[in-house]
């Protein structure tokens, strides 16, 4: 749709001001000033800022971080062995907190192989929600230890809004998608190529308020709980950055965490 | 280096000039008891803060221009304030960077320009004489001094050495007073709730005495100490690390005090 | 939203007056500050990344031509629409207008300070569209007909008995007599009527904490998860931005995240930080078939190379209000306008003129708080201070306050004259103290004596004592 034509009309021309305004007030003639091939580079090869230390770690430390932050936060955290004991982590965590046990999944391929039927107490349906749904379980992109933070993607196998409208969230993860920083996660998509999907969410503890008498709750728009299920150990094969934010494979680089020490 | 005494004028300040003269033979003596050669030039006013953060930056330049002139002979001009010195060492060079007779001569003058307690530690690195005050203190880190200027440590390193003093840290120490120059007497209400929320901060210590480094907080502190009828005594704590407490009655007190109303 | 700025000092004399109010801002100056701490002190890298933050954004401000037009060329290619608005009233009619083509009836919310500054809810309402605040906050101010006080906690100036009145008289549908006494059953009201807006909504509107020239993509970052259910539900989000807030890369746009929670609330990162980038894809389950990005001026590029060009790195943070002295002591609404605390007392002047905004540059103690903790390490108080260089300047001072200030001036560069002033105002004061250590009132000082005692000076002046014991 547009916004009909005579309005764009005016919105052209009020570009043409804002652009302008801009340049006379940088003190610019022209387009876009001499600078013009430096910032396209800056843009085409985007280097990463300073990288806190924080989740500059090996494998295990780095998962052990990786949950002490998100517990930090108020989310629940689950170690197991293997995709085959992810219905049972679930089972025993909706049980203990006396939770629904139906689930909505995401038809996505990263927990495809999760063998629901073997768990009776379940009823799994796939798909997308309406809102009636009290527990999504979705497949984590990537998972980062710096803050506890999963990071998940919109796509044509994950509804974003399973994400947000049940009131228990359950995010699986490998424990070798688990990273040290949030570049990695640039790096990440960019080494997959395609461009951004249009969801990337950093989701970092279950949604809560303030907003009443600065007095924190838990469970405000979103999820009340935060549920993430860590499968299996790091092997080292995981994400890999070198220190320019490119991605290299494992066998080719080291990690960041190596890297620097 | 100075190998001989350093000649130190001494900016006295206008408030310490028309109100609390004992601040500044206790600057005097300091600077002295730590090996410096100390004169009070005549020609000294004010250090035209209040023109300044009036906005009238060309009365604001005008007096700087005197005040560097009647100082700038000096080897260090000290003054027993951080807004004051803060004024020179910060904000003049700022006023008179785009005057060429005057930039150079406002940056030499602030480079060698230092608040009273930083002066004596960290230009002489004298760490206080022989002194004796009785009393449980607080301390309060004036604004200016302690964010343009670095001071926090420097007035506690000395009063560390003074026999009798207890040194009680407040939750707020840093924290405005509400003075912050023409504003209390603009807003007297709004000042008056910060300067309350510094009282009771400075009175949950238990603190008997509250010492800090500019008088013109120290006035407002005190002058509403008195308003709330608070037996808590202010000092500037130049007096005390001189031993002039003997000479003159804290802040807002008097020999005819209780006499009438 | 009427500007009530030249009514300062009323404002803030009602605001001291209001013990609700009161105990909020005593506990908002006893949290968020101390728990920023906490987080920076949790964070070794913490001030290196306010210095690269604010390098970022500076780089921006030089180039920020190119990076809308980045951006832009960004989010038409994904599907996106741009459209630029020189002013508020621009802004309203091009949202108004996407509404109207998209039959909206209701529009969903997230909390868009721009969306305030452009006063968006009235002008859709006088149009037939219902827009419906879903962060929980801005919705308890929507029901009470009032403005934000807090850049990120809009309702802090509300008691939950307030709030609880407040639904009570809005939401009649619930029985009358059911328990509102807990923030939890508040907030589970809210929720369960807040759920039906978000399901049932034809457009959502967001702001956006950064636009990402490299993608083209927006972030927000919300702790409630609304602004996710706002831009995935409806058919058609439109996202609100003013054009400072544009950053070069996604890496850029990170380390500024880094700063900008732990700045706010102390949180390491915000619970919900998303990027969207354009409508839904074809194959995707679930978002909107429209996306469109509003980018306002309204005063910005006025400000853009000026000397409140710093100021436009602000990333609304709210690090300055929670410190602040003046804000502790009479919240936000005082000031009148969108707006508040030192951030809001530079950008008002700028957005709303300085003949409407007089007192808010003059009404801070300059203590330096705010520099300190702003992340973008904008010098709010040298910017405070320019604005009262223009108003001096533009003649926008009272008279007396002027002549004093010359005769004061005219004083102090004539130190014999001064000497002699100064001496017989020393003998004047300590006569009326009459050897009380303090006066109770003083004349032409009623400013001072109206709330404290002035200390009596101690006999004669430094001056004039060094002369006499020295020479």
């Amino acid at each position: 749709m547009s916004a009909g034509p005579a309005k764009k009309t005016r919105s052209v021309s009020s570009r043409d001001q804002v652009l302008s305004a801009i340049r006379g007030a940088l003190g610019r003639e022209g387009a876009d000033g001499q600078n013009r091939p430096d910032l396209m580079a800056r843009l085409d090869n985007p280097v990463p800022n300073r990288v806190p230390d924080r989740g500059r770690l090996d494998g295990p430390a780095r998962i052990d971080l990786f949950q002490a932050e998100a517990e930090r936060v108020s989310a629940d955290v689950a170690r197991v062995a293997g995709l085959d004991a992810v219905p049972g982590a679930i089972a025993a965590y909706l049980g203990e907190n006396g939770l629904p046990t139906a689930l909505k999944v995401t038809p996505d391929a990263a927990i495809g192989d999760v063998p629901w039927a073997q768990q009776a107490a379940l009823s799994v349906e796939f798909g997308a929600t309406d809102g009636s749904d009290p527990v999504g379980v979705t497949g984590a992109y990537l998972g980062v230890a710096e803050t506890g933070t999963v990071v998940l993607l919109s796509g044509e196998t994950r509804p974003n809004s399973l994400n947000y409208l049940p009131d228990t969230h359950v995010v699986v993860i490998r424990a070798d998608q688990i990273i040290g920083a949030y570049e990695e996660v640039w790096a990440q998509l960019r080494h997959d190529g395609g461009g951004l999907p249009r969801i990337v969410n950093w989701i970092t503890g279950p949604s809560r308020s303030a907003d009443i008498e600065q007095t924190l709750m838990l469970g405000a728009h979103g999820p009340r709980n935060l549920f993430i299920v860590i499968v299996g150990a790091d092997d080292g094969k995981g994400i890999v950055m070198a220190d320019d934010g490119t991605i290299v494979t494992a066998d080719e680089g080291t990690r960041v965490g190596d890297a620097h020490g | 280096m100075i190998q001989q005494a350093p000649h130190v004028g001494l900016f006295a300040t206008c408030l310490v000039d028309l109100m609390r003269p004992t601040v500044g033979f206790a600057a005097a003596k300091l600077l002295e008891d730590a090996g410096c050669r100390v004169d009070v030039p005549m020609d000294q006013t004010c250090c035209g803060q209040p023109a300044y953060n009036s906005g009238d930056t060309g009365e604001a330049r005008a007096i700087a221009k005197h005040v560097i002139a009647a100082f700038e002979g000096f080897d260090y001009v000290v003054a027993p304030s951080g807004s004051c010195a803060g004024t020179l060492r910060v904000h003049y060079p700022q006023l008179l960077k785009d005057d060429a007779a005057w930039a150079a001569r406002a940056e030499a003058l602030a480079q060698k320009t230092h608040e009273l307690f930083s002066f004596l530690t960290d230009v002489l690195n004298w760490m206080g004489g022989e002194a004796r005050y009785d009393a449980t203190a607080t301390y309060h880190d004036s604004c200016s001094g302690l964010r343009e200027l670095g001071i926090k440590q420097q007035p506690r390193t000395l009063l560390a050495g003074v026999e009798g003093l207890e040194l009680k840290e407040s939750r707020e120490a840093e924290a405005c007073c509400g003075f912050g120059g023409l504003f209390c007497v603009k807003y007297p209400d709004i000042s008056e709730r910060i300067v309350d929320v510094k009282t009771a901060d400075l009175e949950a210590t238990g603190a008997d005495t509250l010492l800090g480094g500019d008088l013109g907080c120290l006035m407002n502190i005190a002058g509403r100490l008195k308003r709330q009828g608070s037996a808590v005594k202010v000092r500037h704590a130049a007096e005390v690390l001189a031993g002039m407490t003997g000479e003159v009655p804290p802040l807002g007190e008097g020999k005819n005090d209780g006499a009438e109303d | 939203m009427e500007a009530t700025t030249r009514q300062f000092t009323g404002n803030a004399r009602q605001a001291l007056k209001n013990d609700n109010l009161r105990a909020a801002l005593d506990k908002l100056s006893h949290g968020f500050p101390y728990k920023r701490l906490e987080a920076a002190a949790r964070l070794p890298e913490f001030e290196a990344l306010r210095d690269q933050s604010r390098d970022i954004k500076a780089h921006v401000l030089e180039n920020l031509d190119f990076y809308l037009q980045q951006f832009e060329s960004k989010v038409i290619e994904q599907g996106g629409q741009v459209h630029w608005a020189k002013d508020a009233a621009e802004a309203r009619d091009i949202i108004l207008a996407i509404c109207q083509e998209a039959g909206a009836e209701t529009v969903t919310k997230s909390k868009s300070m721009i969306g305030e500054e452009i006063a968006i809810n009235g002008h859709l309402e006088a149009n037939g569209v219902r827009p419906v605040e879903t962060d929980l906050g801005e919705y308890i101010i929507q029901l009470r007909k009032e403005p934000p006080s807090h850049l990120i906690a809009p309702a802090i100036h509300l008691s939950m008995d307030q709030v609880a009145d407040t639904f009570k008289d809005k939401h009649r549908e619930f029985a009358a007599d059911r328990p509102l006494d807990q923030p939890r059953e508040l907030l589970e009201e809210a929720r369960t009527m807040l759920r039906r807006e978000f399901l049932a909504a034809d457009v959502g509107l967001t702001g956006a904490n950064l636009l990402i020239a490299e993608t083209g993509s927006i972030a927000l970052v919300t702790n409630e998860g609304n602004a996710d259910l706002t831009l995935t539900l409806p058919n058609t989000h439109i996202a609100i931005a003013s054009i400072e807030k544009a950053v070069p890369t996604l890496e850029d746009a990170t380390t500024i995240l880094r700063v900008l929670a732990r700045s706010a609330t102390g949180q390491e990162l915000s619970v919900y930080t998303t990027f969207v980038s354009g409508p839904k894809r074809p194959d995707d389950m679930d978002g909107p078939e429209n996306f469109h990005v509003v980018l306002l001026d309204n005063g910005r590029t006025q400000m853009l190379g000026s000397e409140f060009h710093d100021m436009l790195r602000c990333i609304r943070c709210g690090a300055c209000l929670n410190s602040c002295p003046v804000y502790g002591a009479i919240g936000g609404h005082a000031y009148g306008w969108v707006y508040s605390g030192p951030m809001g007392s530079v950008l008002m002047p700028g957005i709303l003129g300085l003949e409407q905004t007089g007192d808010l540059p003059n009404a801070s103690t300059l203590c330096g708080t705010c520099e300190s903790v702003c992340p973008m390490r904008i010098p709010l108080p040298a910017m405070l201070r320019r604005w009262r260089e223009q108003q001096h300047a533009r003649r926008l001072t009272s008279t007396k306050s002027r002549m004093m200030l010359k005769l004061w001036a005219m004083l102090a560069r004539r130190p014999g004259l001064y000497r002699a002033v100064m001496g017989l105002g020393v003998g004047f004061m300590r006569a009326l103290a009459g050897g009380r250590g303090s006066l109770k009132s003083l004349p032409f000082a009623g400013g001072w004596t109206a709330v404290r005692d002035l200390p009596a000076p101690e006999g004669k002046t430094f001056t004039a004592l060094w002369k006499e014991r020295r020479k």
